[in-house]
This record gives C-alpha cells, structure tokens and sequence, in this order.
C-alpha cells in the first residue's frame, strides 16, 4: 500500500545550504523563518551520525536550533571525542533528523533575500537578474 | 544481492517529469553492478543531480540500506516533490531541493560528496531548446547534448570527497572519450561500467574517481 506521508526539510539539509545570490560573499547561514515545524521519530543510528560528525556545521546547527525556538537543546560547542559519545550523538540525531521545517522561508543573512520552502521543499532558485 | 526496481506508480500525477526510460535503467544496473564497490567505500553524502521521479537515488538509498545522507535536486518543483514521494513509497529517506544543478550547496558542500550521480539531459537539440519549460527540460541537451552537463563538470572535483565517485550516464553523441579526456586533465580516472544500444541510443554509464585513489571496485 502507498503511504502519503509528505517528507519536509530537515535541519541536516539546511546545514548544507548557502545563498547564492550574485555579489553575496557571506550567505552561510541561511536564516530560518519557519511557520510550522514539526518533530518526526527517526531510528537512530549512531555509526551515520558519528561518520556524519565532520561534515556538519556545528555553529550553524545550534543557530537553526535557536531560530526554531529548541536552542537549549544542544550544547554551543561539540564535546571533546564527541563521535564516541552516544549521548551527544542523541541529540545531534535528534537536531539533524527529527526536526522538519514544513513551511516558511530560508533568509539569506547579507541580501535579505528569501528562499521558500514549500511542500517542506527549499527552493534555491534565482531570477535571472540574482546569478 | 538483488535490488528490486522502486515503485514509482505515483508519477501518474506528475506528468512533467522523466519518466524512467532505458537510460535509467541502465544507470540503476550500473548501480547494481557497483554495489560491493559502493558498500565498500561506506558513503556518508550523496548527490544526484537533476532527480526527476527520484528512482535512482531511491535505488541507491536501497543499496546502501539509508545509512548515508541522500540529497537531490532538480530545478523543477514537480520533480523534487516526485522524487520525495518515491524515496517514501519505497520506505527509504531522500531529501530534496529545488536549485539549478548545484547552485546554493557550494562552497558548503566541498569536499564533502562521496557518490555524485548526474544522468543529465544529453539529446542533442538547437541550444533554444535549453530555454523551453515542461518535459523538454528533462532531455534537451544543446548543441551535442552537451551543454547542461557541461555546466556541472568544472563543480565535479570540487564537491567530491577524497574517495569520492561521479557516475555519469551519456550517449555516443556527447563525445565520451572526449569527456574522459578532459576529467583526465583534471586528474580523475575513468572507465565505463555499463554500455547498452537502445534503439538509436548508445547509451553508457561513466565512473570517474580521483587518481590515485582506490577506484572501490
């Protein structure tokens, strides 16, 4: 049987976003105006998250944590051998793979221009006039 | 192992994406054939590049059993939504966004992609086709068919991983020997894991990898 479930953006795609509006030379990261957002389980791998550790903003998380109000959430900096630690691979986890943002917009820091998401889908495209 | 085909009964509803034709099929045997190769090089990133129903990367989550992070983009809304749709009907996790090529993930995604997939529109068409919308999008390709891959590949050796790996799928006319050629200058290896005639299409699906690294197989 086909499910319907609509998958939104998750915070691990934000992390991996930057404006690209032409003259911009500081558009990371995007800042997150989201009007609904919701938190899905996801089975929890630690060995993915672990490997996924050095492919990860941390600042930029705790900032996408912070514009969707869950700020105490995780901790500013990450821990010392943090790959091996199973209670902060938790919360990255859940920071990185529970939270989608299903509608609002993604504000480029310097421009001010605004990416939507809609489906939970960013659109990254520019106008002509924007490359 | 054997990897069944996903189910992709839902693009019924999305009638300006690709639908899956020979050349996909041929990209997903190629996947399949490089399994082991894959498995072995344990992925943590993946991007393909113009997704359109989604299959492929779905096929890819299912190979590497969702233990890597599989991004797509397509810079057609339908297909994002289409591609979501088919990672989930087939029980799997693709994440999508919608953006020309890779416009929006560079610089962030230096370095940091290990499978890299782009079965690119390769039909050669007068360029002004480039610029329609609708289902020509998804297989005009310019002047021998070339121009919208041509677009990607100066981004290929950035966003790739030490190991990583860009599969690419083309036709005779897109010169491939020339295309290896010019990835050897910007020292990558190559070598063709699958080539099939279908109809008038020779197809072929093209492994490029960074010299002097394992090339996983």
């Amino acid at each position: 049987m086909l499910l319907s479930r609509i998958l939104n953006m998750r915070l691990i795609t934000h992390n991996m976003l930057t404006s690209h509006v032409k003259g911009v030379t500081n558009g990371y990261p995007l800042i997150i105006e989201a009007t609904e957002v919701e938190e899905k389980e996801v089975d929890f791998n630690p060995e993915f998250i672990s490997r996924m550790m050095s492919r990860i903003e941390w600042p930029a998380l705790v900032k996408a944590m912070e514009w969707i109000g869950k700020k105490d959430c995780l901790p500013e900096e990450p821990i010392e051998n943090c790959e091996k630690d199973n209670d902060f691979l938790q919360k990255a986890h859940h920071a990185l793979m529970e939270i989608e943002v299903i509608t609002g917009s993604l504000k480029c820091p310097e421009s001010g221009r605004k990416f939507p998401i809609s489906n939970g889908i960013p659109n990254m495209l520019l106008n002509e006039d924007e490359v | 192992m054997s990897i069944a085909t996903p189910d992709y009964r839902h693009l019924k509803d999305f009638p300006d994406v690709y639908e899956p034709a020979e050349d996909t099929f041929l990209l997903l045997d190629a996947l399949e054939k490089e399994q082991n190769a894959l498995n072995k090089l344990r992925p943590t990133l993946t991007l393909e590049v113009g997704s359109g129903s989604g299959i492929v990367t779905t096929f890819l989550a299912k190979i590497l059993q969702s233990k890597a992070l599989h991004l797509v983009t397509d810079r057609n809304s339908q297909a994002t939504l289409c591609t979501q749709q088919t990672a989930n009907y087939n029980e799997t996790r693709v994440d999508a966004i919608n953006t020309d090529l890779v416009h929006g993930l560079l610089p962030r995604l230096q370095n940091c992609v290990d499978i890299l997939i782009l079965n690119p529109p390769y039909v050669v068409t007068p360029s002004h086709e480039l610029l329609e919308t609708g289902i020509a999008w998804t297989w005009a390709g310019g002047i021998c068919g070339r121009e919208v891959m041509d677009r990607l590949f100066p981004d290929v050796p950035k966003l790739l991983s030490k190991r990583g790996i860009f599969y690419l799928v083309v036709v005779q006319e897109n010169k491939p020997k020339e295309i290896m050629k010019m990835f050897e200058n910007m020292e990558f290896a190559s070598t063709v894991v699958l080539n099939r005639r279908a109809g008038p299409e020779n197809l072929s699906v093209i492994k490029f990898w960074k010299k002097g690294t394992e090339d996983g197989s």
